[in-house]
């Protein structure tokens, strides 16, 4: 823990470059919604709302939805 | 040359996030399935006459607890360390002076809080056999309201936080920030409906171990991704040569 700030060769500050925004919003957008659409089918699909018919994505994960805390019918 | 930074960032926080999945998933099937069992036990106590769907059975219980489990922890571990990887780096450099590790494992403890604890403390996890299935509907609009209420006022918070440090220094820009979250946050506990289905002999010990379960199981997922992330991103973006920092990790790249 904490060498890598301690090295006595360590001439540049410990605080990391900034990335621009511009740079990231890309990335944000289309990983942003991708990650969204994953989390919606793990916490909610089959129950509140459907976009698959039957319950067969509920029962798969149900354990899961319940221990990770999100309401499960 | 920075998207490039970017996406190895996602890629780490995937990769972090599917670890840290793993440590989450071993909490979640020792210590959470058998309160899970014993709920549904519960359930299938014939006084309650509760029509449910799990009597139709689409997949037995052995896959549910392994299988299944395992599929939803996962993938709700990836999807968070990319959403944090992503929150990631836009804090990096910009909430003060930290080291890409300390960043990463601040920013995995904000998560939890604002993503799992303070949404928990108004609509906490609840084990099968608890809730009404007509309420579905309204009981997850309720938490991911809570959940995005939440997020939002937490990055609302630091953004505050950052405009004050300069007139009011770090340290009591930080408390008022705190504040200001504790406090709106506690009106949306007050103002939002109560959500209470707990069926009347459900045991209270059995719920109140479900729930420290459901905690257990984020709190080991955050930390986790905070050290195995902070690491990973440490080692990509500290540009001096591994030698300087041979002795903290041999062979970093």
């Amino acid at each position: 823990m904490g060498q890598t700030v301690a090295q006595p060769t360590a001439t540049t500050p410990a605080v990391p470059a900034t990335l621009p925004l511009r740079a990231i919003a890309p990335w944000a957008v289309f990983f942003g919604i991708l990650m969204l659409v994953l989390l919606y089918f793990v916490g909610a699909e089959q129950g509140a709302t459907s976009v698959f018919n039957g319950t067969d994505v509920h029962e798969w994960v149900h354990d899961a939805r319940h221990l990770l805390g999100f309401p499960c019918h | 040359m920075n998207s490039a930074t970017v996406r190895n960032l996602l890629v780490r926080g995937m990769l972090a996030g599917l670890a840290a999945g793993v440590l989450a998933l071993l909490v979640a099937y020792f210590l959470g399935e058998p309160d899970v069992d014993k709920a549904i036990a519960f359930e299938h106590v014939p006084a309650h006459t509760h029509a449910h769907e799990h009597d139709t059975e689409v997949f037995s219980r052995s896959l549910q607890s392994t299988a299944g489990l395992a599929t939803g922890v996962l993938v709700y571990g990836v999807a968070f360390g990319g959403i944090a990887a992503l929150a990631y780096c836009y804090a990096l450099g910009r909430v003060g002076r930290l080291t890409p590790r300390a960043t990463a494992l601040l920013l995995s403890g904000c998560a939890l809080l604002a993503v799992y604890v303070v949404p928990f403390l108004k609509y906490p996890a609840n084990p099968p056999s608890v809730g009404e299935a007509d309420t579905i509907g309204r009981r997850t609009g309720l938490y991911f309201l809570m959940m995005l209420l939440s997020v939002l006022l937490a990055i609302g918070a630091t953004l505050l936080g950052k405009r004050l440090a300069p007139r009011l220094g770090t340290w009591w820009a930080t408390v008022t920030a705190v504040t200001a979250f504790a406090a709106v946050i506690g009106m949306a506990y007050a103002f939002l409906p109560a959500v209470n289905e707990v069926p009347s002999h459900f045991p209270a010990t059995l719920l109140w171990r479900f729930r420290l379960s459901a905690l257990a199981i984020q709190s080991t997922l955050w930390a986790g991704f905070g050290l195995l992330f902070g690491e990973l991103a440490e080692r990509l973006l500290d540009p001096r040569p591994a030698a300087a920092r041979a002795r903290a990790v041999p062979a970093a790249r």
